[in-house]
Order: structure tokens, then C-alpha cells, then sequence
């Protein structure tokens, strides 16, 4: 029952120190940048809120339905409380969970925590936010803008998340990236139609019967430019380091041996995955970074644009 | 119905739960982080971190075959490192005539990501098992973490059991309604059908928690609540504690510095 829904809280023993340190370092900054804007914007009636929610996004995870064949699709929470919360307080919410579910219950663990932090709370709260917002503001606030937005943003973030978890796995050695980044990322796709399908339903009933909840005006406010950088650089960061680390499976792993972290790699006799060895895939490689790039900036260029446009629109109607 | 037998607390009498929460969670944080930094295929000194786990379940009272049974929850995750067998650098194993050849460090990795993976997850389960929520609380204040935080995973662990016992019951309701969850047979409606009822099920729990969220801070507020979470000073480490806080970091260190030595 408390096993957790997607393979994704990344256990103690599968990330080098030198890993998990970082990933701290990162989960603490993101937590106190939270802390400061939640007790900046949102005051002291936030706290009990939080812990309640965080409680309710724990209990929520227990909430299935069963898809076939003995399967069942899960809610994960992260893009709910995002969209229900604003990136900062569901940042907060989810580092609750995440810090809960491995103090007690081992799901993940307690040296590994900074990057399930990291994972399941930066991350896939910032992308689904992004996300959620950029829908919405393609929509103006029709309720198709709720339904395809809940839905993106569920099930983006749960891909997103879990490419993160399997870079880190990859950056550690523990996994070679070219088979645990399309595994993680094929077996979240499936997995993020069941988040994606419960939130869109979460989303709907609180429409019906508490619209005040859904009602973006409040925590728009409070995100601000900071948050779109944040999700550009998260993008862009992802949309570099998943073609290069699936298209040179060893490339992670070699710049963690010349850290000195890893056992020396020597040439091998024999390789199951040659096709990396293909001559050209360098500019393959940075074809399909460059075009990723490209493409995020767009979307964003885009959307920022669209941001604008609106709120010009706004103030002057 | 309560759900109480969540929390993996044992009430026991032992030195283990005797000893100050502070001194439990630094040393069993500075454990695993030695279990992290001990080089793969170290044997010897892992060995002798899964002597240290296991002495600590025993010191504990906890029932051995439970802790090494519930550690061995984390080792499906293992399949992740699995390919390494096959991808990792480094001398190969051929198997027979099957052509099919496995990397020596890659085996290597693996059973150490395994084993490391089981001895930290053991240490977690004694700190778990041994420790109170409202203990550990204390400890994270002790260890500086920020004071809003550390009110937030009170009032979390306050309510955790209230709302996991509100998502049940939730999860009853439709049970009895629909007959039983049962997918062979298809019941209640399509896919999508199910999915929104689950998503309408989590909307719902989500409502009422806001609603307790707002009646708690209204009963917080009433009773002088001003933001400010203030919690009684807690009291310096004996002398018992600190003893036992040096022994501790010093085998530790003994441990981390073993496989260094005679590398």
C-alpha cells in the first residue's frame, strides 16, 4: 500500500556522494528561496495549510484506479499542488512529502533525499507549473486552457522528473544513461497518463465546487520572473543532457571517472550498445541539442510574448 | 478505522531508543554517508558496515528478520543498475558459447550498489523504528533546520494519519459502490470513466483538507498563534549522549578510513 506509485524515489546506494551532495546543496537552496517568498507573500496562515496539504498530497498518493491487467494508475500530486499552490508553497509541500516518505517509511533515501527533493519537488513542480501557465495563457481562461493544462502539465512533469532521476543515476555510474534514460522516461510516459487523467479529474471537481481554489490570480502574482528562468534554465538544461547523455552512454560516466570517482574505465573487447560508436554522431549529437534548445527558447520567447500581450491587454481595457 | 500501524514506531525499552534523537540521527546520517563514500567492491569494510547495522538492530530490540525483510524493499530499484553488467568498461566474463560477455566491473558495481543500497536502508529502518516523530522534530530543530519547515512536517505528521484515514475511507466508498476494484471484469465504465472518478476522489480530499487547513489555523489563531512556532528549548546533551555521539563517530571514521588503508 505505501509502496511507492512510480519507481522513482531513488534509494541510498545508487548515487556516488559527490552526487547526492550537490543535489543537497540544490534541494536546500530551492527550500530556503521557498521558505523566503511563502513567508514573504503568502504569511503565517500558510503554515498549518501546508502541513495539512502536505498530509493530503501523502494520503492522495494512495488513491488509484485500475487501468488492466492488475495495473493501476496512481496520483503523484506534484502538478496538482503546483497548480493548486503556486511553484513555491508546492515546493515546500512536496520537500515535506519526500522528506516524510524517507524518514519513516524508507521510500527513497535519507542521503539520496536532496535528489528525490530535487526530483519530485524542484522539478516537477517547476515544470508543471510552467506548463499549466503557459496553457492557460494560450486559453484565456477557457476551460479547455484547465483540462489540456492539467493534463500537460501532469503528465510533462512526471517525464520530466524521471529524466532527472535517471541523469542523476547515470551521473553516478549507477545505470548507463543510454538504457536508463529512455527506460525511465518510457515507463513515466505510461505512468504520467494515469497522474495526468487524476488531476484533470481533481482539477475539474474543485472547479465545480470551489472555483476560488482554481482561480490562478493569487499565486500568478507571486511567481514572477524568477520562476520562468528557472523553468528555462531546467528545459534547457534537460534538453541538453538527455540527447548527449543517451547518445554517448559513457560520457557521463567518463567525466565522473576523471573526477576520480569511478573505477578507470579500460578499453573493451566487446560492446552489446555499439551503436554510439557510429563515426558522426558527434554532430548528431549537437545537432539535436542545438535544435532542443532552439526550440525551448522558442517556446518560451512565445509564451513570455503571449504573457505580455495579455496583461498589456489587461490594464489597458 | 485508524491507521496508526503506518508509523513503523516501536515502543520498546532498549538503548537504543534510550539514547537522545539527536545523537541518532547525526550518527545514523554520518553512517550512510560513510556506506556512500566506502569505493565499490571494498568487501571487508562493507561487511563490517552490515556488522554495524545489524548490531544496531540488535541493540535496538528490534526483530532481526523484520528489518532485513522490510530493507530489501529498496532492491527492485535495483534493476536500474542491471544493464551495467553488460555495458560497464573493463575485463569480460564470457558465458560459454552464448556470446553473451559480462563486465567484471560491471558485476562488481552492481553488488556493491546492491549491498550498499540494503546495509543503508537497515540503519534507516533502526533510526525510523526507534525514534518518535516528535523526537526526530526536535532533532531537526537541534541540526538547525529552518523553524517554518520543521512546523510544517509537524503539522504534517499531526494530520497524516487523520487524512490518510479521510483517503481510505474515500477509497471504501467507492469500493462498496462499484462492487470491488476489479479490473478483469471492467468495472465502472471505461478507463477514463475510473480515472476521473479517482481524480474527482483526490479534488475531493484536496477540498477538505483546505477547509481543516483553514479551520486549524482559525483554532491556532484563536489560541495566540502570530506565526511564530515556538517549542520548548531542548536540553543540552548529557554527558551519556555525548560519549556515546564521539564513540559513535570515531568507529565510523575507523570504518571510513579501513578500506582507504589497504587499498
Amino acid at each position: 500500500m505505501l509502496s511507492s506509485p512510480a519507481q522513482m524515489h531513488v534509494p541510498d546506494g545508487f548515487l556516488t556522494t559527490t552526487v547526492s551532495i550537490v543535489l543537497w546543496v540544490l534541494a536546500v537552496l530551492a527550500i530556503v528561496v521557498a521558505l523566503r517568498r511563502v513567508g514573504n507573500d503568502l504569511g503565517e496562515r500558510q503554515v498549518p495549510l501546508m502541513g495539512v496539504l502536505a498530509a493530503c498530497i501523502f494520503a492522495g498518493q494512495m488513491l488509484n484506479f485500475p487501468v488492466a491487467g492488475g495495473t493501476s494508475g496512481h496520483l503523484i500530486g506534484a502538478a496538482l499542488a503546483a497548480i493548486l499552490l503556486g511553484p513555491w508553497a508546492g515546493i515546500l509541500v512536496l520537500a515535506c512529502v519526500t522528506g516524510i516518505q524517507a524518514l519513516i517509511f524508507q521510500d527513497g533515501g535519507l542521503l539520496a533525499m536532496g535528489s528525490n527533493i530535487v526530483n519530485m519537488g524542484v522539478v516537477s513542480v517547476f515544470t508543471a507549473w510552467g506548463v499549466y501557465r503557459i496553457v492557460q495563457m494560450a486559453a484565456r481562461g477557457a476551460r479547455w486552457g484547465m483540462i489540456v493544462g492539467g493534463f500537460a502539465a501532469a503528465w510533462i512533469s512526471v517525464v520530466v522528473a524521471s529524466m532527472a532521476a535517471a541523469l542523476q543515476l547515470a551521473a553516478s555510474g549507477a545505470s548507463p544513461a543510454n538504457v536508463a534514460i529512455p527506460t525511465m522516461a518510457g515507463v513515466h510516459m505510461l505512468i504520467g497518463i494515469g497522474e495526468g487523467l487524476i488531476t484533470v479529474g481533481a482539477l475539474s471537481f474543485l472547479a465545480a465546487t470551489r472555483r476560488d481554489l482554481v482561480s490562478h490570480d493569487k499565486t500568478a502574482a507571486v511567481a514572477g520572473r524568477g520562476v520562468w528562468i528557472a523553468g528555462l534554465v531546467l528545459a534547457i538544461g534537460l534538453a541538453v543532457a538527455s540527447p548527449l547523455a543517451s547518445t554517448h552512454p559513457d560520457g557521463l560516466e567518463r567525466v565522473a571517472a576523471d573526477i576520480g570517482f569511478l573505477d578507470r574505465a579500460q578499453s573493451s573487447p566487446y560492446k552489446i550498445f555499439s551503436d554510439y560508436m557510429i563515426p558522426g554522431i558527434h554532430n548528431q549529437a549537437l545537432s539535436t541539442i542545438v535544435a532542443g534548445v532552439v526550440g525551448v527558447l522558442l517556446v518560451f520567447v512565445v509564451a513570455y510574448g503571449v504573457a505580455r500581450m495579455r496583461r498589456g491587454a489587461n490594464t489597458a481595457s | 478505522m485508524h491507521v496508526h500501524f503506518l508509523d513503523p514506531y516501536q515502543d520498546l525499552r532498549s538503548p537504543v531508543h534510550a539514547l537522545d534523537a539527536r545523537v541518532k540521527l547525526v550518527l545514523a546520517l554520518v553512517f550512510i554517508l560513510v556506506v556512500s563514500l566506502t569505493p565499490n567492491g571494498a568487501w571487508a569494510s562493507l561487511l563490517l558496515l552490515f556488522a554495524v547495522a545489524v548490531s544496531a538492530v540488535l541493540l535496538a530490540g528490534l526483530n532481526v528478520g523484520y528489518v532485513l525483510r522490510r530493507a530489501g524493499l529498496a532492491l527492485p530499484f535495483a534493476l536500474a543498475a542491471l544493464p551495467l553488467v553488460f555495458t560497464a568498461p573493463g575485463a569480460r566474463i564470457e558465458l560459454g558459447a552464448t556470446g553473451i560477455s559480462l563486465s567484471q566491473i560491471g558485476i562488481e558495481r552492481l553488488l556493491s550498489i546492491f549491498f550498499k543500497s540494503y546495509v543503508s536502508m537497515q540503519m534507516a529502518i533502526v533510526l525510523a523504528s526507534a525514534t518518535s516523530f516528535p523526537d526526530l522534530l526536535q532533532a531537526m530543530r537541534a541540526i538547525r533546520l529552518p523553524k517554518l519547515l520543521v512546523a510544517i512536517f509537524g503539522l504534517m505528521w499531526r494530520y497524516l494519519f487523520v487524512l490518510v484515514d479521510e483517503a481510505m475511507r474515500l477509497l471504501r466508498a467507492r469500493d462498496s459502490r462499484s462492487g470491488a476494484l476489479d479490473a478483469a471484469r471492467n468495472v465502472g465504465g471505461s478507463i477514463s470513466w475510473r480515472a476521473r472518478s479517482a481524480g474527482g476522489m483526490a479534488g475531493n480530499l484536496f477540498m477538505r483538507s483546505f477547509e481543516r487547513g483553514d479551520r486549524i489555523y482559525d483554532a491556532m489563531a484563536a489560541r495566540g498563534y502570530d506565526g511564530e512556532v515556538r517549542s520548548m528549548r531542548h536540553p543540552a546533551l548529557s554527558a551519556q549522549s555525548l560519549r556515546v555521539l564521539v564513540a559513535g563517530l570515531v568507529l565510523l571514521s575507523v570504518l571510513f578510513a579501513l578500506p582507504r588503508l589497504f587499498a
